[in-house]
């Protein structure tokens, strides 16, 4: 006798859209040339797919900066598929390249705001690869349902995290780190010197977690003054850790310090005319 | 049409969007219920006009664009229908000729991107559409009208590469009356033809049949050669281009042209450690066999084996090389009608085999006993005859292959032609290709028989091994050097596959022949009169028009740091002389890396700037 399969036949047939179900949106950016060439194709094959993503075009995926993923993060999107054309392959030469170490530290950065890596998804599709753009979308539109939503909107926590995530991506360190990346691995520093893949990415790991979180201390002290301990105490990160980032953000003149007698430091962010 | 006076846009005037939402006949309007989304489109922000269409790209539709933007005073256009890589020129158009600026207009996909991947699912699909031109309309709300900046072309051509299709193009010019500079690096034009015996179709010397074409470069007034030659840099964009030229043992030359079309031909594989290649005896490529009948230096030979798709089609490389079937055909027809021309022992006063035999007789009930044959193995099988093989008095050709791929007319002919004068085509797999070995010193062949299912062996006196075209060394150094892609087998990329097929992404830039992939010559010079047409266009008009697709730097925030520089897949990023980078509009396609790089935020991406790309997409996010 066979074995029972009714776990495997379950689940089957239950319709997808049954009344309030989780309905994912995701921002897809896709890169003209390909990517974008794909998803067209894939329209005119008929191949069939979840409607929940929404393209938006781009004329390469080297377009995309790490701001624009964690802004639109931080509105709410539920996930992010980057397009763009195999490596090699690109319109531009050489874009994608550049699009694979923005992804690292966009990946980087999610995780260390709290969000699912899961949430963001970079593939290559060539405007050949009709059939691979609807199993992609329909794949990653599985996986976001599984996640469930984006919680930014309803968690102010996660929501201070995502926007230091964003104001990190921003800073001049990062971008000028991961501008010269692909450069330095190449044809090394103007010593000449090359350097490995490996200890730039370890580099570039350090200055992320820095950057997060230095951004995050000016995104926490932004309406309300606190102190290293407190602050230590909502990022969980230590206190001696702490003060060396307000040391770096004051000089920076990025913080401003109140300091009553008797009571321990507080810092507040300086909004206006910081290099923000 | 006249063109209508432009209407100056004021940037800061409120927007007035009208949106376009088409039927497609059913295409969308079967799958999305169109006119509730045009409905909805007129509850969107700075919407003062919106409408369905049956067809908007229709003459009725576009004309509906044009008095919407008159009636109702329109300073920004959507269209929702198809996709914007087809159908964006004819709508930019439109806008133009009424007098709205053309990146006034937004494209919204609601055909491939929606009612046709989702025709089971009308009322998702159609509240996609209707989020799809939300979107658009964030997007619209922020554009911007764009002046395209005008660049002179300097009227002079260079082609580089004197193979068929150089100078096919190189004449293509001159005969319209550009200069053009040919840069050849061997010491003589011709390219790979010159490796050849005769030609297939033509059957005709191949010496003989590029001799003219040659003459004529030569004689052309208007082309320059430079043999012995080749191109060290090129800086610049479409219509300047400063090249310089080195030729050895002379100076360098400088010059400036105005477009630039690539036809250096490829190479042959070289099958290195395959079927018994540099290991044993009388064990040649395609080109080498070519040479040998060329020089009539062929040894004497009884059988004579074929493999085919060496190296190609998932081997070494992926692709199939599309000339070989046909080349290895050819040659099989020579061995067996014209053997004792090309055997090195029979030399007759060297003169050139100008042409083979057309019909040798064979007598008619070989004839048709072979025409029987040829009934049996394809009707059931089994049943094929036993091919007697061995040494045998006449040439024994057998042709091992996956497929023969002998296509179009003339070639189903030649291959058919191939069958008649006793040339074998046998089939093996993948999974199980021929082996080639030594018993003794005999070589010797050894395969499976696809339709008896038996393992088989035969001596054969020269395997000639049929390896597909792999592009050039340099390849890699000329697409750094011209900043033009590669595709993923190496060869250059075109623009567009179909609708842009000689050109490359780079403006001014062209390419033909078989440094793109196998051709044969009439492809080749098909391909670069194509290429010479291409390039003349610019050139003939004097001028051309950027598009504004471009970076911006703000020179108050760069800090001079160079990065971009460094990025730019284009070289079309500079320091001005503040020592502040500046875009060459010309030369910058509107990648965005330089923008999404430079540390200090100082580049905005001209008509895709980051405000507009984040209110295109969060306009979804939005509650509703
Ligand atoms: C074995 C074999 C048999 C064939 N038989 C036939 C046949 O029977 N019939 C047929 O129609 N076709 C045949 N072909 C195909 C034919 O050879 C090609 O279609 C043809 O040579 C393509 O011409 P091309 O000008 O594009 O390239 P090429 O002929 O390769 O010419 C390219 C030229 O560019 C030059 N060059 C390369 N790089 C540079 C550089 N960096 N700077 C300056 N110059 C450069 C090269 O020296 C060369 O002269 C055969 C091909 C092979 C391999
Ligand atoms: S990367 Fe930015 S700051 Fe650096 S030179 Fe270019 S524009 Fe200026
Ligand atoms: S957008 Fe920037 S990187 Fe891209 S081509 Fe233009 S200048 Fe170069």
């Amino acid at each position: 006798m066979a074995e029972p399969q009714h776990t495997i036949h379950e689940k089957k047939d239950e319709p997808r859209a049954a009344a309030g179900e989780f309905e994912p949106k995701i921002i897809g950016f896709l890169c003209n040339w390909c990517s974008y060439a794909g998803a067209d194709l894939c329209g005119v094959s008929r191949y069939q797919y979840p409607t929940n993503v929404r393209p938006v075009r781009v004329m390469c995926s080297t377009r995309i900066s790490p701001h624009l993923v964690l802004d639109i993060f931080k509105a709410g999107a539920d996930g992010i598929l980057l397009g763009g054309c195999h490596l090699n392959d690109c319109h531009y030469i050489s874009g994608n390249f550049y699009t694979e170490k923005r992804v690292r530290l966009m990946l980087k950065l999610l995780e260390d705001a709290g969000v699912d890596p899961k949430r963001l998804r970079l593939e290559w599709v060539s405007a050949s690869e009709g059939e691979k753009f609807s199993k992609v979308v329909t794949e990653f539109t599985e996986t976001i349902r599984n996640l469930g939503p984006n919680q930014v909107k309803k968690d102010a926590a996660l929501r201070s995290k995502i926007a230091a995530a964003d104001e990190a991506s921003d800073t001049f360190r990062l971008r000028a780190l991961v501008g010269k990346e692909l450069g330095l691995e190449k044809t090394g520093n103007v010593y000449g010197n090359k350097l490995e893949q490996t200890e730039l990415e370890k580099l570039i790991d350090i200055a992320t977690k820095e950057e997060f979180e230095r951004s995050l201390i000016l995104e926490l002290s932004k309406d309300k003054a606190r102190s290293v301990k407190e602050l230590g105490k909502i990022m969980e990160v230590p206190t001696d850790r702490v003060l060396r980032h307000i040391v770096v953000l004051r000089q920076k003149n990025m913080l401003s310090m109140d300091h009553p007698e008797g009571f321990t430091p507080t810092y507040k962010t300086i909004i206006i005319g910081g290099e923000q | 049409m006249t063109m209508a006076e432009t209407k100056k846009t004021d940037p800061n005037e409120k927007p007035r969007i009208g949106v376009y939402v088409c039927h497609c006949g059913s295409n969308i309007g079967g799958f999305v219920d169109v006119p509730s989304v045009a409905e909805y489109a007129k509850t969107l922000p700075d919407v003062v006009y919106a409408t369905d269409n049956l067809y908007t790209c229709a003459e009725d539709g576009l004309t509906s664009i044009r008095e919407g933007i008159r009636k109702h005073n329109l300073n920004r256009v959507v269209v929702a229908s198809c996709t914007p890589r087809t159908h964006a020129p004819l709508f930019q158009t439109t806008c133009e000729s009424a007098g709205l600026n053309k990146y006034l207009f937004t494209f919204v996909n609601i055909r491939e991107h929606c009612s046709w991947v989702h025709m089971k699912e009308k009322e998702k699909a159609t509240l996609k559409a209707r989020d799809l031109i939300k979107m658009g309309v964030a997007r619209a709300r922020l554009l911007m009208p764009q002046e395209e900046e005008k660049v002179d072309v300097e009227p002079t051509g260079l082609v580089i590469g004197g193979g068929v299709s150089g100078m096919t193009a190189a004449l293509s010019l001159a005969d319209m009356g550009f200069p053009v500079h040919l840069v050849e690096k061997e010491g003589e034009l011709g390219g790979f033809v010159r490796n050849l015996n005769n030609l297939y179709v033509t059957e005709k010397s191949a010496t003989e049949t590029i001799k003219p074409l040659i003459e004529k470069v030569k004689a052309s007034k208007n082309v320059k050669l430079h043999l012995n030659s080749q191109v060290k840099s090129v800086e610049g964009f479409i219509g300047n281009y400063d090249v310089v030229m080195a030729s050895k043992g002379a100076e360098d030359i400088k010059t400036k042209v105005g477009t630039i079309v690539v036809a250096t031909g490829a190479l042959e594989f070289v099958p290195e450690g395959l079927y018994g290649y540099n290991q044993y005896p009388n064990i040649v490529t395609l080109t080498e066999f070519e040479i040998l009948c060329k020089k009539k230096s062929l040894p004497s030979l009884k059988n004579v084996a074929f493999i085919q798709c060496v190296g190609s089609r998932g081997q070494k490389v992926s692709y199939c090389s599309r000339i070989c079937c046909n080349v290895a055909i050819k040659n099989a027809i020579n061995i067996v009608d014209n053997y004792e021309n090309m055997l090195g022992l029979a030399e007759k006063n060297g003169t050139i085999i100008d042409t083979v035999p057309v019909e040798k007789k064979v007598p008619d009930e070989i004839l048709e006993r072979r025409r029987r044959r040829r009934g049996r193995e394809r009707g059931e099988e089994g049943e094929a005859e036993e091919v007697k093989l061995g040494p045998s008095e006449k040439i024994e050709v057998t042709v091992f292959n996956r497929d023969v791929m002998a296509y179009g007319v003339e070639h189903e002919l030649t291959y058919n032609k191939a069958r008649e004068h006793r040339v074998k085509f046998v089939r093996y797999t993948p999974e199980n290709p021929p082996k080639v070995f030594m018993e003794g010193n005999q070589l010797m062949v050894s395969y499976f028989h696809e339709t008896l299912k038996l393992d088989r062996s035969m001596p054969v006196d020269m395997v000639v091994l049929s390896t597909p075209m792999v592009p050039q060394l340099d390849t890699r150094e000329m697409s750094q050097m011209l900043k033009v892609p590669q595709g993923q087998d190496g060869w250059f990329l075109e623009a567009h596959v179909k609708l842009r097929p000689v050109d490359f992404a780079t403006d001014g830039i062209y390419v033909c022949g078989t440094c793109k992939g196998p051709a044969d010559i009439t492809e080749a010079a098909t391909q670069a009169a194509a290429a010479a047409s291409r390039a003349a266009i610019p050139m003939a008009k004097g001028y051309v028009q950027a598009e504004a697709l471009t970076s911006v730097v703000d020179d108050i925030k760069c800090s001079g740091c160079g990065t971009c520089i460094q990025v730019c897949p284009y070289g079309a990023m500079r320091k001005n002389d503040k020592g502040l980078a500046e875009t060459i509009v010309a030369a910058c396609k509107g990648c965005g890396c330089c923008g999404a790089t430079c540390p200090e935020m100082a580049i905005t991406m001209t008509n895709y700037t980051d405000a507009q790309l984040l209110a295109e997409a969060k306009a979804t996010l939005e509650e509703v």
